[in-house]
């Protein structure tokens, strides 16, 4: 199917805007939108990170999520309980495959789950006693741990419990830092706010932990990996390219992180900052409290890889800039061989989008390198600043859609005709009773890793045995396909 | 009175960052800004204007308070 014009999108945008009631209908159209590359800021064109409409089915999370579940969970060498009923933590536990080395309920902790499991008892009366005495239990229980973080769930803030008190307490008693995090998940409009409460946690309770203590020694090439949640061991990944090009990775935040990785970061030279809208919080922070400079760099695809590291190179001295013209070519022949390999399969399908932080952007580059082409995108938590850097990665006349409704993505898809969509679990068998190929971009569809030049291998893999799987021709009746469908070049 | 972020980028603009609103903007023009005084009016790219009580220059990057004097458009 041809590309939509201008005109044809926005009448799409229309048509889908129909069905809501006048209200409804005025709200989301600040929140759908054509793209135009020209546009220095998207706040001409769309408005975001505001309430969801009652009644549409949006895909967003709550605060707790973007606190434990994305910033302080995957720290490996703490204890995350989960303050509050079973099912918060229980639901969400292990499911974000932050990977991580170390042997858990040892020294490292990332799959467990650690909740108050709160009943109506602890609502009526409080819970802190029980806090109090779970925070005992974790150091009889689990010695090696390296400090406690309290992640607030819905109750806490309701019933107005006094957590930092109790946190304030337990770190006299067992001498390790005892966090309070107030990431109550009805804060905010979404998982976003839960990501700046958990910087400032951050901020407040561990960075200054080292301020003056002399003795981490240091090197010119120190940097810190921020907003990489090692996801399918894609920190790993993006990781060796760094230490290739001769850098040294001081902390991972926070996939496979420790504690004292998070305490040494205000003694790098240069902040990484992958996954901006998670982590952009802390890394101002840095710079303002201790002149760390941060740029933002992408690891998806090859193309994107090279401008990367050219750009990490360029606050370096010459080894390090000889360093990453050594990598990139270090890797040439293998990327060239993947895209060899794939392009031709995957040439000219036309992908849409639909995932949370940076991927709505970040993975552009990638699917471009591989000939394809991002038809429409959009966050579930984005703010302006998001689509600012979104707006000029997107082509003309593309669709962007700020927290989609399940409704509206679906008439989308219906119209647009994607030949493959990225999105995530809730909408996973949606697409693909529907008939159309789909790849879950949140957890990489349980594989991974897709940073870097290895992960980038996987990548292009996934996505051809996804899109060219042969189940697809079986959704239709035989009787009902169309004769002569094009066959699919066999790969080289 | 916002809390507002500046920084200078690579090219030496000051870079207006309000975290609450998501504004990020670059500075166009700042009323004084010499050698012993920096603050007053601050005109920002897409037309608003800020004002900071004018004070010795200050090392940047610095979180400073501001009061919003005109919002350009709207």
């Amino acid at each position: 199917m041809a590309a939509l014009t201008k005109e044809e999108t926005e009448a799409l945008i229309q048509e889908v805007l129909e069905i809501y009631p006048e209200q409804a209908k005025k709200d989301r159209a600040k929140h759908l939108a054509v793209n135009d590359p020209t546009l220095e800021k998207s706040n001409k064109c769309i408005t975001s990170n505001r309430k969801s409409q009652p009644g549409v089915m949006t895909i967003r999370g709550c605060a707790y999520a973007g606190s434990k579940g994305v910033v302080w969970g995957p720290i490996k060498d703490m204890i995350h309980i989960s303050h509050g009923p079973v099912g918060c933590g229980q639901y969400s536990r292990a499911g974000r495959r932050n990977y991580y080395v170390g042997t858990t309920g040892v020294n490292t902790f990332g799959t467990m789950n650690f909740t108050s499991d709160f009943t109506e008892k602890d609502i009526v009366f409080g819970g802190d006693k029980k806090l109090a005495k779970i925070i005992t239990e974790i150091e009889g229980l689990f010695p090696l741990h390296k400090g406690i973080s309290i992640q607030s769930e819905c109750p806490i803030g309701l019933i107005g419990d006094d957590i930092e008190a109790v946190a304030k307490k337990g770190n006299k008693e067992i001498d390790k830092p005892v966090i309070p995090v107030r990431c109550e998940g009805f804060r905010g409009v979404s998982q976003s706010l839960g990501h700046h409460i958990a910087n400032d946690a951050i901020r407040d309770w561990v960075l200054g932990n080292r301020d003056g203590d002399e003795s981490f020694p240091t090197t010119p090439y120190d940097v810190a990996v921020i907003g990489d949640y090692n996801i399918g061991g894609d920190a790993w990944a993006s990781r060796t390219l760094l230490e290739e090009m001769g850098l040294r990775v001081v902390a991972q935040w926070s996939g496979d992180g420790t504690l004292a990785e998070i305490e040494n970061t205000p003694k790098v030279k240069l902040n990484l900052i992958h996954c901006y809208r998670s982590m952009n919080y802390i890394a101002r922070h840095m710079e303002e409290k201790y002149k760390i400079p941060w740029i933002e760099y992408n690891f998806f695809g090859p193309t994107k890889i090279a401008e990367s590291l050219r750009r990490i190179a360029s606050h370096f001295d010459d080894t390090i800039k000889e360093g990453a013209e050594r990598v990139i070519k270090r890797y040439e022949a293998e990327y060239q061989a993947v895209i060899d390999k794939y392009k031709p399969r995957l040439e000219g399908k036309r992908v849409m989008l639909y995932i949370g932080g940076l991927r709505p952007r970040h993975v552009i580059g990638a699917y471009e390198d591989l000939g394809m082409e991002v038809v429409g995108t959009g966050y579930e938590f984005g703010h302006n600043d998001d689509y600012d850097r979104t707006i000029k990665e997107m082509g003309n006349a593309t669709l962007l859609y700020d927290d989609v409704t399940g409704y509206e993505f679906e008439e989308f898809v219906k119209r647009v005709q994607p030949d493959l969509i990225g999105s995530g679990i809730k909408e996973k068998y949606i697409f693909q009773k529907m008939g159309i190929p789909f790849r879950q971009m949140h957890s990489w569809d349980y594989s991974g890793p897709y940073h870097g030049y290895d992960g980038f291998a996987i990548f292009a893999r996934d996505m051809d045995m996804t899109l060219n799987n042969p189940c697809w021709k079986q959704v239709k009746a035989p009787w009902k396909t169309e004769a002569g469908s094009e066959d699919v070049k066999i790969a080289a | 009175m916002p809390s507002v972020m500046l920084k200078k980028n690579s090219e030496g603009k000051l870079i207006f960052y309000v975290p609450k609103k998501d504004l990020e903007e670059v500075a166009e023009s700042v009323e004084f800004d010499t050698a012993d005084k920096w603050g007053g009016e601050v005109l920002l790219a897409d037309g608003s204007k800020y004002y900071f009580e004018p004070i010795a220059p200050p090392d940047f990057p610095i979180t400073l308070r501001a009061k919003r004097l005109d919002s350009g458009e709207e």
